[in-house]
């Protein structure tokens, strides 16, 4: 301020180019200290999955999946933990998909514009900012005590459903309003009924984008442990669950019982589960993208 | 049916032409009148659907309320809320204090790690990344996002505690809070760079080529022009995440411990409100005892938090909508 008062009082041109130099320096500088903040984010994956694949990668074997956990390390499998986690996620997406697409149909084709609808938007934003633990302490209650279904698949499936169904409705209405209006226009003109129009025109053009929301959602449910801890998987099972009712454990809890046990042989067969799992949710990742790019459509 | 042209006409994505065609003489309707009741049916259906959330945040608040006003008729709130001794697990000292202190001193830990990455991470994505960084750091922050929480925990105890703390700060106790702040830092990190790096991405170029003209750098413009415009979804992202590592659970059960401490030592064992929640289910607690209701109780915080960072951070959201729309 002051040098450019002074250097105006003698009217001679303020030196500008060193000032300059100093500002584009500055630049670079900070631009390099970005693009280093944001590689620490690559650099962390990597460390991440390098440790545990190092840590793991010895004891992973076909018997990890063949056999079912053991206080004996060299013998321990996650078959009833494989099997646990299907009958969950497959009872969770039986009750969430219908009920979600169900709700993302009727918040964005059906519902007027008034002071109901507006709750309905706000609530389901703020359930998923809850705290999944929190699910955890509504199934044990509810479903667990209340409806006396014990601790049990059911419970935990149902709690599960209940804790992906606001992501499900928030990516599936995505998908619905990415759908042109002339397309709904064109088949109201030609007589069709709304659900007509939902169901026959809406929904097959919305269906990859719903998919891929669903998909995801369900990969996030694999890898959720708090609520089913607090719902009461148990940590050691070693048969398969056969009926809704059934004991269960899954495959994140059954990786952090073997994580809390004190011998280092179980550290690494925690490691072994974890890769396990982290290839069960790439692939299902790996599906998710496919029917992205395979499917979705620009309008 | 009955009011949809003039009734339905404003809401978004619905179509104005939705009222029933008009009935003709000439056209066969033997199948409308099934129809207008299977079509009545399936509405009233997707109702119930969209109106199941409200089910499930009425059944969470009973819950917790009933619970927690069982458990008060045990241990008076006072004692609750402004006890500094936790020792539930033996059932005898019911302040929370402690818990509390454990869950914000994860959240700051976590946030001194996410928010300057975060923001950084937002800016160069935002304002200087190429096409060819952006598609592979993208998708590493969304794989970053998807990672469970119970492998952030495993590497936290396995990998951060004994390579990275305790080389440097041979104090560092094999659980402690420090490694865990870290991991749910890391956590975060993606939510706190992609939701701040859309708030960026929806300030107006004008701006930008204003700030230009006048011979600012593109450093000057970043950080003058589109972090100060962008402010309100950039604080929004912070609180989200906040309230996101409040409400973290398994990454601070694996790593931090289970020693509730009022004055918590980051490079010793905690206990936050989510890791006694697990603590104790763990166990064998008998359905309605004292230490079973006190879950509830600290749910119930818990979840009184997380709600109010989570409105706070919509409020904001809301509020950098208005300005550039």
């Amino acid at each position: 301020m002051s040098a450019a008062a002074q250097s105006r009082d003698v009217l001679v041109a303020p030196d500008t180019s060193s000032r300059l130099r100093r500002r584009e320096v500055q630049g670079r500088v900070l631009r390099g200290l970005f693009a280093g903040a944001t590689s620490f984010a690559v650099i962390v994956l990597a460390v991440l999955l390098l440790s545990i694949v190092l840590d793991g990668y010895d004891w992973l074997s076909w018997r990890l999946i063949t056999e079912m956990p053991s206080r004996r390390p060299e013998e321990a499998g996650l078959l009833s933990a494989l099997m646990g986690t299907l009958w969950v996620i497959s009872l969770t997406a039986i009750v969430a998909l219908p009920v979600g697409i169900g709700a993302a149909i009727y918040l964005e084709e059906y519902a007027p514009r008034n002071w109901w609808t507006r709750i309905l938007q706000t609530n389901i934003s703020n359930l998923a900012g809850v705290p999944s633990v929190v699910y955890g302490l509504l199934g044990l209650g509810v479903f667990v005590n209340l409806f006396g279904l014990g601790r049990s698949v059911i419970s935990g499936a149902l709690t599960m459903a209940l804790l992906i169904l606001p992501v499900i409705i928030i990516a599936s209405q995505e998908a619905i309003r990415a759908v042109p209006l002339s397309l709904r226009q064109g088949a109201f003109a030609l007589g069709a009924t709304r659900w007509q129009v939902a169901r026959h025109h809406v929904l097959p053009a919305a269906l990859p984008g719903i998919l891929t929301g669903t998909i995801l959602a369900l990969s996030r449910a694999i890898g959720e442990t708090a609520p089913l801890l607090v719902v009461g998987a148990a940590g050691y099972i070693a048969f398969n669950p056969n009926s809704l009712t059934d004991q269960f454990t899954v495959l994140p809890i059954q990786i952090f019982n073997w994580t809390g046990r004190p011998q280092d042989d179980f550290k690494h067969l925690a490691a072994a589960g974890i890769i396990v799992l982290l290839v069960v949710l790439l692939g299902m990742n790996a599906v998710a993208i496919f029917l992205r790019q395979r499917f979705s459509k620009r309008w | 049916m009955k009011d949809g042209f003039v009734g339905q006409a404003a809401a978004p994505g619905v179509s104005p032409l939705a009222a029933a065609p008009p009935a003709q003489a000439a056209l066969d309707l033997s199948g409308a009148k099934s129809r207008n009741v299977s079509e009545r049916l399936i509405g009233a259906f997707l109702f119930a659907c969209g109106s199941l959330s409200i089910l499930t945040t009425v059944g969470i608040v009973f819950v917790l309320i009933f619970e927690t006003i069982e458990f008060f008729r045990l241990v008076s709130p006072i004692d609750f809320y402004t006890g500094t001794e936790w020792t539930a697990l033996f059932d005898r000292e019911y302040g929370v204090l402690p818990l509390v202190s454990g869950t914000l001193l994860i959240a700051v830990i976590s946030m001194a790690v996410a928010l300057p990455l975060g923001l950084m991470s937002a800016i160069y994505l935002s304002e200087y990344a190429p096409d060819r960084a952006r598609a592979v750091l993208k998708p590493t922050l969304e794989i970053l996002a998807g990672v469970p929480t119970i492998v952030y925990g495993f590497f936290a105890l396995t990998f951060i505690t004994p390579n990275l703390l305790q080389p440097i700060l041979p104090q560092t106790e094999v659980f402690n809070a420090l490694s865990a702040g870290i991991a749910v830092g890391i956590m975060i990190l993606p939510m706190v760079a992609s939701l701040s790096e859309d708030a960026m991405g929806a300030v107006p170029r004008a701006l930008r080529e204003g700030a230009y003209a006048l011979g600012a750098t593109k450093l000057e413009v970043s950080t003058r022009i589109v972090v100060p415009a962008a402010l309100s979804g950039i604080f929004a992202s912070f609180v989200l995440a906040i309230s996101r590592a409040v409400g973290e659970t398994m990454i601070v059960v694996v790593a931090a411990g289970a020693r509730p401490n009022l004055v918590p030592n980051p490079f010793g064992q905690i206990q936050a409100m989510t890791s006694y929640i697990v603590a104790v289910i763990s166990g064998d607690t008998s359905v309605g005892g004292r230490v079973y209701l006190s879950l509830f109780a600290v749910g119930a915080t818990l979840f009184v938090m997380t709600l109010a960072l989570n409105i706070v951070s919509q409020r904001m959201v809301a509020r950098f909508r208005e300005v550039y729309q």
